[in-house]
């Protein structure tokens, strides 16, 4: 090898070496693709001490985490206000009105995430934005992220004050009634994930 | 062989308390499904079932009290009519296993569990299912009904006995007189 192609050489790796250091920091784990039939967000309200459960039909999740590094990752899911589903018809047709989800203005709810940190094996504590009728909070959400092949599912539940949300106005803020506390839970089953 | 002239106080105490609940539950129940998704509503609603439940549970010892004691003896009548009392009694008391046990189910299948006082939570024991629930919504209303049509025969029969008969029959549930 001539001292020039050598120059050029040692020059050439130095510069794209420069040049990549920035872009490998800031590289983003992939975005995972979410399988909507196994997925679910379910809540559990309590009716004079009665828990009734509901889900929601249509929502989506914008997943991208790389479990080595999850303060790289980001969540966010959007959920469709008017597919509230209970056992019974005559509450979802209620849950879309106005003391409920309001679902003519606010036709979305949803959450978006600032921090992910890693709590222990297949665990992570995700912290963001919740944003139901219009109302924003803070939470933190527990999440168990748990791989079977390709597949990865991360589950949890977290309690929201249904009160800071305006869910349930007028005669309905009783909450001896309706209980303030609900519990909001979540499987999203993943595949795009990096093996844990 | 002897027979009492009247039923037992405790008889006649589940007798009356039970006629009390059941009518009661029975008009609450028409009335509370007549009404707007409200808090009115929610709270009829879990009355409705508590008093379903002890209607449930006071029957069954009512069951097993009238089995272990021998009531009283029929006054003389035809005996299509002994038969017809009978018959209304025995359906009388399958309603009243029947009607709570269609609501509970009927109840869990809409995805809401009992709670009974709002403390203790009562099992599930059919699966949350909507159409399910109608045919349970259903099955539990007509066997409301037949529960009200067999009273009111009952009721019809005890006051035929008084106005009519003038035979006493009534005075073997009366309280308070020897």
């Amino acid at each position: 090898m001539s001292s020039r192609t050598l120059f050029i050489w040692i020059l050439s790796t130095a510069l794209l070496g420069a040049l990549a250091q920035p872009v490998l920091a800031q590289v983003k784990p992939p975005q995972a693709q979410l399988q909507p039939a196994t997925s679910e967000i379910g809540f559990t309200t309590r009716q004079m001490g009665v828990p009734v459960d509901g889900k929601f039909g249509n929502f989506t999740a914008q997943v991208s985490l790389d479990p080595k590094q999850p303060a790289s990752g980001n969540v966010s899911f959007t959920i469709d206000t008017t597919s509230a589903r209970f056992g019974s018809a005559e509450i979802d047709a209620e849950i879309p009105k106005a003391i409920w989800l309001d679902s003519k203005r606010f036709p979305q709810a949803g959450f978006q995430s600032s921090a992910i940190k890693a709590g222990g094996p297949g665990r992570f504590e995700v912290t963001g934005r919740l944003t139901i009728k219009g109302q924003t909070r803070d939470v933190v959400v527990p999440v168990a992220l748990t791989q079977a092949g390709a597949v990865s599912t991360a589950t949890g539940q977290f309690v929201i004050k249904r009160l800071e949300f305006k869910v349930g106005e007028a005669e309905w803020t009783d909450t001896s009634l309706l209980a303030n506390d609900v519990t909001v839970r979540f499987k999203l089953v993943l595949t795009g994930i990096n093996a844990l | 062989m002897h027979r009492p002239a009247r039923y037992t106080a405790t008889a006649m105490v589940l007798h009356w308390l039970l006629a009390l609940m059941i009518l009661g539950s029975l008009a609450v129940g028409l009335y509370m499904t007549s009404l707007p998704f409200s808090p009115a509503r929610l709270k009829l609603f879990n009355w409705h079932k508590w008093a379903g439940v002890s209607i449930l549970v006071l029957s069954a010892l009512r069951l097993l009290w009238r089995l272990a004691h021998r009531p009283p003896a029929d006054p003389p009548m035809p005996v299509w009519q002994r038969r017809a009392a009978h018959a209304v009694h025995g359906l009388l008391y399958s309603m009243f296993f029947a009607v709570p046990l269609a609501g509970w189910a009927y109840s869990s299948a809409a995805g809401f569990p009992v709670v009974l006082f709002g403390v203790l939570p009562l099992p599930d024991w059919v699966p949350v299912n909507r159409e399910l629930s109608e045919t349970l919504k259903a099955l539990h209303h007509w066997l409301a009904y037949t529960l009200g049509g067999l009273a009111a025969l009952h009721v019809a029969g005890a006051l035929k006995h008084h106005f009519v008969d003038r035979d006493g029959l009534i005075n073997r549930m009366r309280p308070g007189r020897a």
